[in-house]
């Protein structure tokens, strides 16, 4: 039982370390010096068997132009073979559609009224952040939505574009960009239906400027789905103790509890930054059957659902404002 | 918990079953994890090839029979599917059917509840009731080898418990659907498949994930999910690398059409089990019925090479005569039914007598070999098996072509919420599903109709003694006949 336990949750937690990898990227990015911290954060030594995937293949796209010789296009597909077995590394990540898509879709619907049979999505245009191998965007696009996905890992890009393009259908209704959320705030402001922020959040440095982000791109009134994990005692237990120092899943230092982000927290955010909370649910994954399901505890894994109001309050507006003040001027 | 303990029900059920299948002598596969399991019957299957360009469809169904069409009819209707790319690919031409013909056809199937059902959902049913199908309100099933009858009904006589319809009766009903489906379902007649090349279960990167099929005027195509619908034989099934078990029961069907002596209210489908085999009188109109008699191949050649009034009179003695009564057992059965009539006072219903045949439709005798089939997997990455190519059973329980529809509706309502979940319509998750519910229903069905054939086969007096007074004791409860009832009309 101990060994399927193990088998099952390292899919996850894989995720969760590349994850991690991506955002700290992505959070370095804004900091500011970006060149510099890049360097920074692909020399820095690591194990892990994913991670190491990652590695190889970033140090080979440094090397190499934009053009790619037929052995880069190997490396994309032995990690294209990853992140579409629905029973390796992602199994997780492939099993929680069965949650996120249907949250995604109904909260959609619910909240403009009306549904077309066939492809229950089209004309919404969503945001994947943080879109992997492409496992979240498919799906949206498959109900008809018209997707961007957008990921700082260059690889991980070259491996959704590879597997859309075998879909003639996806091909037209998905777009992927291998960039960070702050690199296309500025050309794609109000342009959203939706943003989808799944497994994201938790890797990100500075929570407030991700939502700040997030509500910048969406048109008003459109919503944003976050999942990710709880800061409590029980995830510091499941996701470090237990699968970085005494199974020894992950690389010790992938996850930092601090980074995790309760539900209260996360709501206070996006409430001062013009949204409104209308759901919270948790998750549960279950390792041995490999399947999610919603919970009421959020404990652990929680996925929430806000809609940017049309124009934010006023209170709020000014307290924002005089928090970003004092920054300046020092 | 509850998650957990539905996972573990859907991965042990398969390997439950195989249990049953090891009830048919093929329990090899038996000692092997059934996952992978799976995953070896998909890598042998698979040949790794240059990828195939070829036009990309979501759904391929081969086979345009009864099933086959149906299946496309369905999904052509689902509201969850429109705007999916579906192309039912069928040999033959197409069968068009505007005026129903003088005589009618010989091969016929009794269409339970579940599939009018169907039927009406997709539109079919007022066709078919406009051209032409018989209601039954009443089964009669009796021995030859004793007085046990048992009778099905509806309690008041006055609901139907299915119907006879010819298969080009149906055939052209559902055909004339799919025609006002015509954006949302391709069909292709006269195309034929020469060969299909299977993807591996796993993501390989340059090479295109889906089912390549190449058609014989060497056109290709590509689809996401293939549905198998292609008979007993079915080539879908042998490329997929699907194991059937399958034997054939010596036994040849011979087929006519009767016509009886003078018209009746002609309601009640009529079966009696001969020690060579069931022979059933199935009403078409008020005085033509239609035969299906299950005997050995070598009397099923006699009988087609009788003259026609020699075959009538063999009908209506298989129908009435006593040859096979012993004394013991007509004593023994008179005794029992006494005794159940004390138990029991209005559980027996009255024996009715069949009609007598008076001739046959000019040229309407055939035959065909029995056989009893079953794949051991319903469905393969990419690839699902519906109707005869995934069982094929004995025609005494008039089951076949329901099963098929009871899988059409099933694989329907798992690609119809795959579809709204946003799912790769060929992913094995929810196929998986299909399997389970599908093996769950007609495993049990299929054994029983088997074990029927078996208990009936004989002449043996303990055995007769037994099925006679079983027969009789299950007459007479009337619940559980309302269960069988209910379970055959699913």
């Amino acid at each position: 039982m101990e060994a399927v336990r193990v088998f099952r949750t390292r899919g996850m937690l894989a995720q969760l370390c590349h994850n991690a990898r991506c955002f700290r990227l992505l959070s370095t990015l804004t900091a500011g010096n970006k060149r510099q911290k890049l360097q920074d954060s692909m020399t820095r030594p690591r194990v892990g068997f994913f991670y190491k995937t990652v590695m190889i293949c970033k140090a080979h796209l440094n090397t190499a132009s934009s053009t790619l010789d037929s052995s880069e296009i190997k490396k994309f597909q032995a990690l294209a073979n990853k992140w579409w077995d629905q029973h390796g590394e992602f199994a997780a990540l492939h099993s929680m559609n069965d949650l996120r898509v249907p949250f995604v879709r109904d909260n959609l619907l619910n909240l403009n009224g009306g549904r077309k049979s066939g492809f229950p999505l089209s004309g919404y245009k969503i945001l994947d952040v943080g879109c992997g191998g492409g496992v979240l965007s498919e799906p949206l696009a498959r109900l008809g939505a018209c997707i961007t996905g957008i990921d700082p890992v260059e690889d991980s890009i070259k491996t959704a574009q590879l597997h859309q393009s075998f879909d003639p259908f996806l091909d037209k209704h998905i777009h992927y960009k291998a960039c960070a959320l702050e690199d296309i705030t500025e050309e794609a402001m109000e342009t959203f239906d939706g943003v989808v922020a799944s497994e994201v959040v938790e890797h990100v440095s500075n929570v407030e400027s991700f939502i700040k982000c997030c509500h910048k791109i969406l048109k008003p009134e459109a919503s944003l789905f976050i999942t990710t994990i709880n800061k409590t005692k029980l995830s510091y237990v499941f996701g470090i103790l237990v699968a970085e120092n005494m199974l020894k899943l992950l690389p010790k230092g992938t996850h930092e509890w601090e980074k995790f982000i309760s539900p209260v927290e996360l709501e206070r955010i996006m409430e001062s930054n013009g949204f409104s909370v209308k759901s919270i649910k948790g998750m549960l994954y279950n390792p041995i059957s490999g399947l999610w399901s919603w919970i009421d505890s959020t404990a652990i894994n929680y996925a929430i659902h806000a809609v940017k109001e049309k124009v934010p309050p006023e209170p709020d507006y000014c307290r924002s404002e005089d928090k970003d003040q004092p920054e300046d001027r020092t | 918990m509850v998650i957990c303990s539905r996972a573990i029900v859907m991965s042990f059920i398969p390997s439950g079953l195989l249990v049953v299948r090891g009830l048919w002598g093929r329990p090899s596969m038996l000692s092997l994890p059934w996952a992978v399991k799976r995953r070896l019957v998909c890598l042998a299957s698979h040949s790794v090839e240059g990828q195939v360009e070829g036009e990309v469809y979501d759904v391929i169904i081969s086979g345009g029979g009864m099933v086959g069409t149906a299946m496309a009819c369905s999904l052509g209707f689902d509201p969850n599917l429109e705007g999916k790319k579906i192309l039912l690919l069928e040999a033959g031409g197409k069968k068009t059917f505007d005026s129903v013909h003088q005589d009618y056809g010989t091969r016929v199937s009794s269409i339970n509840l579940g599939s009018a059902t169907l039927l009406s959902a997709v539109g079919a049913w007022d066709h078919i009731l406009n051209m032409r199908c018989k209601p039954f309100k009443r089964m009669q099933v009796w021995d030859a080898c004793s007085d046990a009858l048992i009778t099905f009904d509806k309690g008041n006589l006055e609901d139907e418990m299915g119907y006879v319809v010819e298969n080009d009766v149906i055939v052209a009903a559902l055909t004339k659907q799919l025609d006002s489906l015509k954006g949302q379902v391709q069909v292709r007649y006269r195309s034929r498949v020469v060969k299909y090349t299977w993807p591996p279960p796993y993501h390989v990167a340059e090479r295109s994930p889906w089912v390549q099929v190449e058609l014989a005027n060497g056109q290709q195509l590509q689809t996401k999910l293939l549905i198998g619908a292609d008979g007993p034989n079915s080539m879908v099934r042998r490329t997929a690398g699907i194991r059937t078990i399958q034997w054939n029961y010596d036994q040849s069907a011979v087929v006519a059409v009767l016509h009886l002596s003078e018209p009746t209210e002609n309601n009640v489908a009529w079966q009696r089990f001969l020690p060579s085999g069931p022979i059933a009188m199935l009403p078409l109109s008020d005085s033509v019925s239609s035969l299906v008699w299950s005997t050995s191949h070598q009397h099923a050649e006699d009988l087609l090479s009788l003259d026609e009034e020699t075959f009538t009179d063999a009908v209506n003695s298989a129908f009435w005569s006593n040859e096979y009564h012993s004394d013991l057992i007509d004593t023994a059965g008179s005794v029992f039914r006494s005794a159940l009539s004390l138990l029991i006072p209005y559980g027996s219903s009255p024996r009715q007598l069949p009609p007598s045949v008076a001739g046959i439709g000019p040229q309407s005798r055939a035959t065909f070999p029995l056989g009893v089939g079953h794949a051991s997997e319903y469905i393969c990455h990419r690839g699902a098996l519906i109707g005869d190519a995934a069982h094929r059973v004995h025609p005494l329980a008039g089951q076949g072509v329901n099963l098929g529809f009871g899988d059409v509706v099933c694989l329907t309502q798992h690609l119809s919420k795959a579809a709204f979940d946003g799912k790769d319509l060929g992913s094995t998750p929810h196929l998986l599903e299909y399997e389970t519910d599908r093996q769950r229903h007609n495993l049990p069905m299929m054994a029983a109709i088997d074990a029927m054939k078996r208990l009936y086969s004989t002449k043996m007096a303990p055995f007769v003694l037994l099925r006679t007074l079983g027969l009789q004791a299950t007459n007479a409860i009337s619940p559980l006949k309302d269960q069988i009832v209910a379970f055959a009309s699913k």
